[in-house]
């Protein structure tokens, strides 16, 4: 018990000293000759395990049982948590990796700069297109999922070709379809177009096409994601319920909209919003195959933070940038999933 | 005969046992039409990528498409990746180089996957067991926590990791990728595994703790075995998910811990490279997925299923 105590604090007093040691070493008070924070890190990481084993030391049973959730939590806290703080310094200062500088603290001009900053307006605008494509992502979905779940036959194989775009890495991806399928001249796709009697296809020239195309990639990707969630739900419904419904005389058209549709409304939200919080990660496609054009057309609000450190460096004003976006999605799911729970509540 | 037909019929075929009819026939081809349909929009990349991998430059142009039938495959595209049977034996710098990304994408993702498994399967033992106060969080706040991981965006993370990483001599090495991808996929994880341990009942282990064995005695003994296809579910999962992750790569690697996606997406960029090897560096690296696509379909489902269904 003591011991538990002792290595604990030991373990603490270490850290707090080498962190010590190091920030005097970085403000130049002391010379000791440290080229990186490793010593922290190290000492940190001591911490943690000397912390989850004085637990057991110290509590006992109690102890053993906080044990199973203290490593995760220590875990995401350190990777989170501390990055985030971190982040918002960053985020209200002026940082330019490549200038030799260094950072500099400027307040709220990061702020200021990103209001009037026509870009970045531009990316939220074409994530809430983005956005409204997940409903048609979703209809295709479901009915893939009916058709799954209808009697067929070799249905295993089926469902195998269907999950296969889910297993693609976006990269590959975005050259497969994006660079070479889709590829003006003599890719198969273009073939086709011209086939059914367009002139000159072309693919990411109009900023409407593009984004459209950008939307069906993404689509491409991640329908099977959508459409396995909603076939569980399917069979998870019990035959007997559909049964009945036929034996009221309901057509099979009716059947589904008053029986199987209303059934499934609690899983299609959860896949709905999983689809969402995915959506709003989406850049890997984006990167890779418009790098954000025509004009900026198809840049979510990932591509061109990436873009803008890729190309500018500029760490302080694209982690504002990020700060921001992470905020109004903090704000868009908590009402999104306030209104879904304030909806679906009068049905139970 | 006559008045069998005359009297009125009482015994009727259910619609089951009839002989199908036209309406019936068309249905089916209604069905497996639309099922086609969408085998070939999912699987004619994957198809367009192979053969284009054994295309030579006029084959491109052309457009041809079905192999010994409109053209000649040749071994070009592998043959520039070192790939090929005449030169996989000789010294070649694309392949070692290949040979390389697709080492760190090995590592980075098993790795990662698998210390997810671990520490989300405890956490949600734990939380699916027993009740915790941290302060004034209680189990289903902890939860909340760990699931609210989920929404935040890389890109909140990437820029202050960037310097972090940086500053800790952990730029473009394996462990700084592993730890960020440990991160990303541990809410999933945890979700899955919740998921799994709530259907396994409690009575299992307050018989085994009568019988003398400790919490985590009773846990590594008695669930552990129960919860394995749901770990290997998530870890399936996970693995899906890191091994295709682009974005960190792309920021936090440079030169030695590339991975496969950020090799595949330097390429695209340049203008030199030819179709048929970027065809095939393609292929080889969406590979390994689509081999465990079609091995463990099963799992994937059970993994992507676990949230749906409660």
């Amino acid at each position: 018990m003591v011991f538990g105590r002792a290595i604990v604090w030991g373990s603490a007093a270490l850290l707090v000293g080498i962190a010590a040691a190091q920030t005097l070493d970085r403000t130049g008070t002391l010379d000791l000759g440290f080229a990186n924070w490793r010593p922290t890190l190290y000492a940190y990481v001591l911490w943690a395990g000397c912390l989850c084993w004085g637990q057991v030391l110290v509590r006992g049973e109690q102890g053993k049982r906080a044990l199973f959730v203290l490593p995760a939590v220590l875990f995401v806290v350190s990777l989170v948590v501390f990055p985030l703080i971190f982040g918002l310094i960053i985020a209200f200062s002026d940082w330019n990796l490549s200038s030799p500088t260094g950072r500099k603290f400027n307040g709220l001009d990061n702020l200021r700069q990103m209001w009037a900053d026509p870009f970045y307006w531009n990316a939220l605008r074409n994530m809430i297109w983005y956005m409204l494509a997940i409903i048609v992502e979703y209809a295709i979905a479901f009915g893939l999922a009916l058709l799954l779940n209808s009697q067929i036959r070799a249905r295993k194989f089926f469902r195998v070709a269907f999950l296969m775009p889910l297993m693609l890495s976006p990269v590959a991806v975005s050259w497969m379809i994006g660079k070479s399928m889709l590829e003006p001249r003599f890719g198969p796709l273009a073939r086709l177009a011209r086939f059914f009697g367009v002139e000159n296809p072309s693919f990411f020239e109009s900023p409407e096409m593009a984004r459209l195309v950008i939307m069906a990639l993404d689509a491409w990707t991640y329908i099977p994601f959508m459409m396995i969630m909603i076939l569980a739900g399917l069979q998870a419904i019990p035959k007997e319920v559909q049964e009945a419904s036929r034996v009221d005389g309901a057509t099979a058209w009716r059947g589904f909209w008053e029986v199987t549709f209303p059934l499934m409304l609690p899983v299609s939200i959860t896949a709905i919003l999983i689809r969402i919080i995915f959506k709003l990660k989406l850049a890997d496609i984006i990167i890779n195959v418009t790098s954000g054009g025509p004009g900026g057309a198809t840049d979510s609000v990932t591509s061109f933070i990436f873009r803008e450190y890729r190309d500018r460096s500029n760490v302080g004003y694209g982690t504002m940038l990020a700060m921001v976006y992470l905020l109004l999605i903090v704000i868009f799911m908590t009402v999104l999933m306030k209104l879904v729970d304030r909806w679906m509540r009068p049905q139970y | 005969m006559t008045d069998a037909a005359a009297s009125p019929q009482i015994f009727r075929d259910s619609p089951h046992d009839r002989p199908p009819q036209l309406a019936w026939y068309a249905s089916r081809l209604a069905i497996y039409g639309m099922l086609i349909l969408w085998t070939v929009i999912c699987l004619f990349p994957i198809y367009w990528t192979i053969t284009t991998s054994f295309k030579m430059a006029p084959d491109v142009m052309k457009g041809n498409m079905v192999p010994w039938w409109d053209y000649t495959p040749k071994w070009l595209g592998w043959r520039s990746l070192g790939m090929s049977p005449d030169t996989i034996t000789t010294e070649s710098t694309v392949r070692a180089e290949f040979l390389g990304r697709f080492l760190n994408s090995a590592i980075i993702s098993l790795t990662s996957s698998g210390l997810a498994v671990v520490l989300g399967s405890l956490a949600a033992y734990g939380l699916s067991r027993f009740s915790y106060r941290f302060g004034h969080m209680r189990n289903s706040d902890i939860s909340f926590f760990f699931l609210s991981q989920l929404i935040l965006p890389p890109v909140v993370l990437a820029l202050p990791f960037l310097v972090l990483y940086k500053e800790l001599a952990l730029l473009d090495t394996r462990i700084g990728l592993i730890l960020l991808y440990t991160l990303t996929v541990l809410p999933i994880v945890i979700w899955i595994m919740r998921d799994q341990f709530a259907g396994i009942p409690a009575e299992l282990e307050e018989a085994a703790l009568v019988d003398g064995l400790s919490i985590w005695g009773a846990f590594a003994t008695i669930i552990l075995p129960i919860a394995l296809p749901g770990m290997a579910a998530a870890f399936i999962l996970s693995l899906v998910l890191t091994w295709n992750e682009y974005f960190f790569a792309a920021l936090l690697t440079s030169t030695y811990s590339n991975t496969l996606p950020v090799m595949v997406a330097s390429q695209t960029g340049s203008q030199g490279i030819s179709w048929w090897s970027m065809a095939a560096l393609s292929f080889a690296a969406i590979l390994p997925l689509v081999v465990i696509g079609i091995v463990m379909e099963r799992y994937i489902i059970k993994g992507m299923a676990a949230g749906a269904v409660k």
